[in-house]
């Protein structure tokens, strides 16, 4: 038999049946819904007289434009009504449940996929947005496509594709204490940059991966995107099973003992052949900082921004000097020289309850520089609770952080939390194009303990070297 | 879906590298739940000044390029976020087609789906273009059934599609009606799946 990659067996598994032209169509077991992608796929159903095909495996939050202050229920900002209104009302029609602004499930919708224990091993997984790709942690194939790609999921509960190519990335050695699955995969994106997967699905594989959390692991799939892959995933193990097992929608009795059993054959045969080959040593990896205006723009915080003449051509010279320019920086300043004004801890990147955690631990007994203004937006609400049980949201206003409630927040500005112009941020989000967090606004992205430590130092410090009070 | 089979029109030269959608269409522009009418205000934080005023540096500004219906722009085109808007906004500023050296894979596909075509010519053709355009000649014919672009003999490039691109664009096609037509395969695909270890247990 042909040895096959992961990627290989759960293609094989979905492949309904030939398309027209070398595409396949490919069964789609779980597809995640959210208020901004998703309303003209609904009118598009609508217009046709079509149906949802498969509302049981449809699941719907709202997340991206929602305030996370405030009596949620009532939105003050009326477009983002109109659209959070039109996801009530497409669920309600077509039969689609909705996790809503005043359910305990609520959250964004890459954090509560994997709680709800919806996302599992070997699924096929859909959603209108980029960072679906962190469903792969847990070994499904899990991708962010377009509204046009949503209506025909709703309608058919298919997709038509052409098969990716593959790219296996090791991460050997052992990544060193304070080093994170954010500085992971922001030294992948530097080397690699980011188109540097284009057309790639990536399985992340190494001792270094073993080692992860799921939520880590979460982490280091989710921003797959980043580097331009299609999506990434990571081969299931105890790990993931131990993550899983009693999860609300997971199999459960008999049913669950069948799935370990098959998904402990989800993974990559030995010889199996990829497009392309990646080699990172995780023991060289430092704490990550971003200088730029893309994720491949990053630093180890003891490195320094780069200068422009030492682009490799002159169109990398010019996005560096473009970069510093919108960025407001210096070529040659230090990373741990550079003051920040924000600092946002959120995301569907690191908002989960372990990297809520790890910023806690830096904040306590600390208080946030009085220049900073700190925000932590837990992941979803099950996050929240989680966190207020271990007493954490003390740790954080005590230190003078703001408490929120969860949502994607500033991580895309769409509701009212934003970066004013000029303003710089430490932020644990994925992307830091001009403007994401706001016109105007500069993002530094980092992990959730380099993002707490820059909020007590007021500029970027190495967490390595840390004083912990704990 | 409006079909592509041959277009001719004006070129306007964006050439920057890994232009994100973030900056093709702004998130305040993504809380509408229309389909169209993006149009003003693609590219809006590089097009307008703060005071709303249209950028007189920003290349789409320049009086040539007025009723530009071809976009040239540079490698990794559309990367970042999934966000149709951005194809929306494009369509509805009145571009047909793009040409790259390459294209983000979300980006591309969405493309696809709006009767937008991607072009990706190797980065010598597009330094070509790009002194075309310098020299004022930005006028370009795009034959989607012949593979290939050209101007009068002044330039002439072939590019490669994916067949299946080709053909929902040649055709204009509706895809999902298309795959409701495997209903019957469908269904038995799912017959087959329903003992699958992967289940939602509601």
């Amino acid at each position: 038999m042909i040895a096959r990659t992961l990627f290989d067996k759960i293609w094989d598994r979905h492949v309904v049946c030939k398309g027209p032209e070398g595409s396949s169509i490919l069964y789609i077991d779980l597809h995640l819904v959210h208020e901004v992608t998703s309303p003209q796929a609904f009118e598009g159903l609508r217009q046709a007289k079509r149906k949802v095909r498969r509302p049981d495996l449809t699941f719907a939050t709202l997340d991206h434009n929602i305030p996370t202050t405030g009596n949620r229920m009532v939105l003050e900002d009326a477009l983002a009504r109109t659209q959070v209104e039109a996801l009530r009302k497409n669920c309600r029609e077509f039969g689609v449940p909705l996790f809503d602004l005043d359910a305990p499930e609520q959250g964004i919708v890459h954090v509560i996929g994997p709680e709800l224990g919806l996302t599992q091993p070997e699924m096929t997984i859909v959603c209108g947005d980029s960072h679906t790709s962190t469903h792969g942690a847990f070994g499904a194939l899990a991708f962010g496509i377009g509204t046009s790609e949503v209506e025909h999921v709703l309608a058919t509960q298919c997709l038509v594709q052409k098969k990716p190519k593959s790219m296996l990335v090791r991460f050997t050695g052992a990544a060193g204490s304070g080093v994170t699955a954010k500085d992971m995969i922001l030294a992948l994106i530097a080397q690699i940059g980011i188109d540097g997967a284009t057309g790639h699905v990536i399985e992340y594989a190494g001792e270094a991966i073993r080692a992860l959390s799921m939520e880590a692991r979460m982490t280091v799939c989710n921003m797959s995107i980043e580097g331009g892959a299609r999506t990434g995933m990571i081969a299931p193990d105890q790990t993931t099973f131990a993550y899983l097992k009693g999860r609300r929608f997971a199999p459960q009795g008999e049913a669950w003992e069948r799935a370990m059993k098959q998904w402990a054959t989800l993974k990559s045969d030995p010889g199996a052949k990829f497009d392309a080959t990646v080699d990172i040593n995780a023991a060289q990896i430092a704490p990550f900082v971003t200088w730029g205006t893309n994720p491949g723009m990053a630093a180890p915080v003891t490195g320094e921004v780069p200068d422009p003449d030492g682009g490799a051509n002159d169109s990398e010279r010019s996005s560096i000097a473009r970069a510093l320019e919108y960025m407001g920086l210096n070529p040659h300043t230090r990373i741990e020289d550079i003051a920040v004004d924000r600092v946002f801890i959120g995301s569907c990147t690191n908002a989960r309850l372990e990297d809520i955690r790890s910023a806690a631990r830096v904040v306590k007994g600390y208080k946030i520089s009085r220049s900073v203004q700190g925000m932590i937006v837990p992941g979803s609400q099950q996050v929240k609770r989680a966190a207020e049980k271990e007493g954490l949201h003390r740790i954080f206003t005590e230190a003078g952080f703001e408490w929120r409630e969860s949502g994607c927040s500033m991580c895309l500005g769409m509701n009212a939390d934003r970066l004013k112009p000029g303003e710089r941020c430490a932020s644990t989000s994925n992307r830091n194009f001009e403007g994401r967090q706001g016109a105007g606004g500069r993002t530094h992205l980092v992990s959730p303990a380099m993002a707490a430590a820059a909020a007590v130092a007021g500029r970027f410090v190495d967490v390595r070297n840390w004083h912990y009070k704990d | 879906m409006q079909s592509f089979t041959v277009h001719t029109g004006i070129v306007a030269a964006l050439p920057r590298d890994n232009v994100d959608t973030d900056q093709i269409i702004p998130k305040q522009f993504l809380k509408r739940i229309e389909r169209t009418g993006y149009g003003d205000v693609l590219f809006f934080d590089w097009r307008y000044d703060r005071d709303g005023k249209p950028e007189p540096g920003f290349p789409l500004n320049a009086p040539q390029y007025s009723d530009a219906t071809i976009l040239l722009a540079g490698k990794n085109f559309g990367c970042g976020s999934s966000r149709e808007h951005a194809v929306w906004a494009l369509r509805d500023y009145g571009f047909r087609a793009i040409i790259a050296p390459s294209f983000a894979d979300i980006f591309a596909n969405n493309c696809v789906k709006n009767g937008v075509l991607t072009v990706v010519l190797p980065p010598a053709e597009i330094a070509q273009l790009l002194s075309r355009d310098a020299a004022g000649l930005n006028r370009l014919k795009i034959d989607l059934e012949q593979c290939q672009v050209s101007w009068n003999g002044g330039f002439q490039a072939r590019f490669e599609i994916d067949p299946f691109s080709r053909t929902c664009l040649l055709e204009g096609l509706d895809e999902i009606g298309a795959t409701l037509k495997r209903e019957a395969e469908i269904a038995k695909y799912e017959r087959r799946r329903r003992n699958a270890p992967a289940q939602i247990s509601n």
